[in-house]
């Protein structure tokens, strides 16, 4: 039997969460994306929003309490009780960026200048943006609209078209 | 790896039609490779594709970013002068190897 392949044609990612490696995760698949020349949208929503959020989005963090993958540098764990003493999330954060930036990963707003340079489309959540009363004027530029799910849904149809939630 | 003629040159390509030794490259080659992606070449992609052997020669990690840093042009630009895949067109006809980067 030949086996067909379908190269995927669009991608549609969703990202609910506003850590920084929640975040990057939806952004590089986005921009990975964008670079195949595949179609791209990306629907921020929840904490998701902060990415697009002019305050936050280039200060975002990563969370240092109940996650048993983040390890001090050399590899030894990470006690959660140090990630509640204040300033240590700001530091790990800090260190995230600065590992990012070394391997020419952007900050957010400019990642995300990149994805539209390439064409993809950024879209935030009417209903999230209703819950944090957020206004547009509060968002990146760059963002093309305020949609709900329905709406979002209406641009993520046709063959060969992958919905991802991160 | 297997050999093909491009521009009437044999050179040594992989599976995928990357070329493999950057030193059997011509320009000559790239329009050859350009024209099967479409691609008309103008100074401003041989430009781009010096920059991305230039990179490649110095063992740096080659991005879409580090090309809209480059002077040569902006990201949208890159778009422009090879669409579709940017950075997989671009390195093909430089004669380099795929980038391996996810940015």
């Amino acid at each position: 039997m030949i086996k067909e392949e379908h190269p995927l044609k669009k991608v549609c990612i969703i990202c609910a969460k506003g850590t920084i490696e929640d975040v990057y995760a939806s952004l590089v698949m986005a921009n990975g994306a964008v670079m195949e020349g595949i179609e791209t949208k990306i629907f921020f929503t929840f904490f998701g929003l902060d990415a697009l959020t002019k305050k936050f989005m280039n200060k975002l963090k990563t969370g240092t309490v109940g996650n048993p993958a983040m390890r001090m540098p050399g590899g030894l764990p990470f006690p959660t009780l140090l990630g509640t003493i204040p300033g240590v999330e700001a530091g790990v954060s800090a260190m995230m960026r600065s590992q990012m930036e070394k391997l020419d990963i952007p900050p957010v707003s400019e990642f995300l200048e990149m994805i539209e340079a390439g064409g993809g489309e950024i879209y935030a959540c009417k209903l999230a943006m209703d819950m944090f009363k957020l206004k547009e004027s509060d968002l990146y530029d760059g963002v093309k609209g305020i949609l709900t799910i329905g709406e979002f849904y209406e641009r993520c149809g046709g063959l060969q078209t992958q919905i991802i939630f991160t | 790896m297997s050999q093909k003629v491009i521009a009437g040159i044999t050179v040594d390509v992989n599976e995928e039609g990357y070329m493999t030794d950057p030193f059997q490259w011509t320009k000559e080659i790239a329009m050859e490779i350009a024209k099967g992606e479409d691609i008309e070449l103008t100074d401003m992609h041989l430009a781009v594709c010096e920059f991305l052997r230039d990179k490649q020669e110095q063992d740096e990690s080659i991005t879409i970013r580090s090309v809209g840093n480059s002077g040569i042009t902006d990201i949208k630009g890159f778009y422009k002068l090879f669409p579709g895949a940017p950075m997989k067109k671009a390195a093909k006809i430089a004669g380099i190897p795929k980038p391996a980067s996810c940015v």
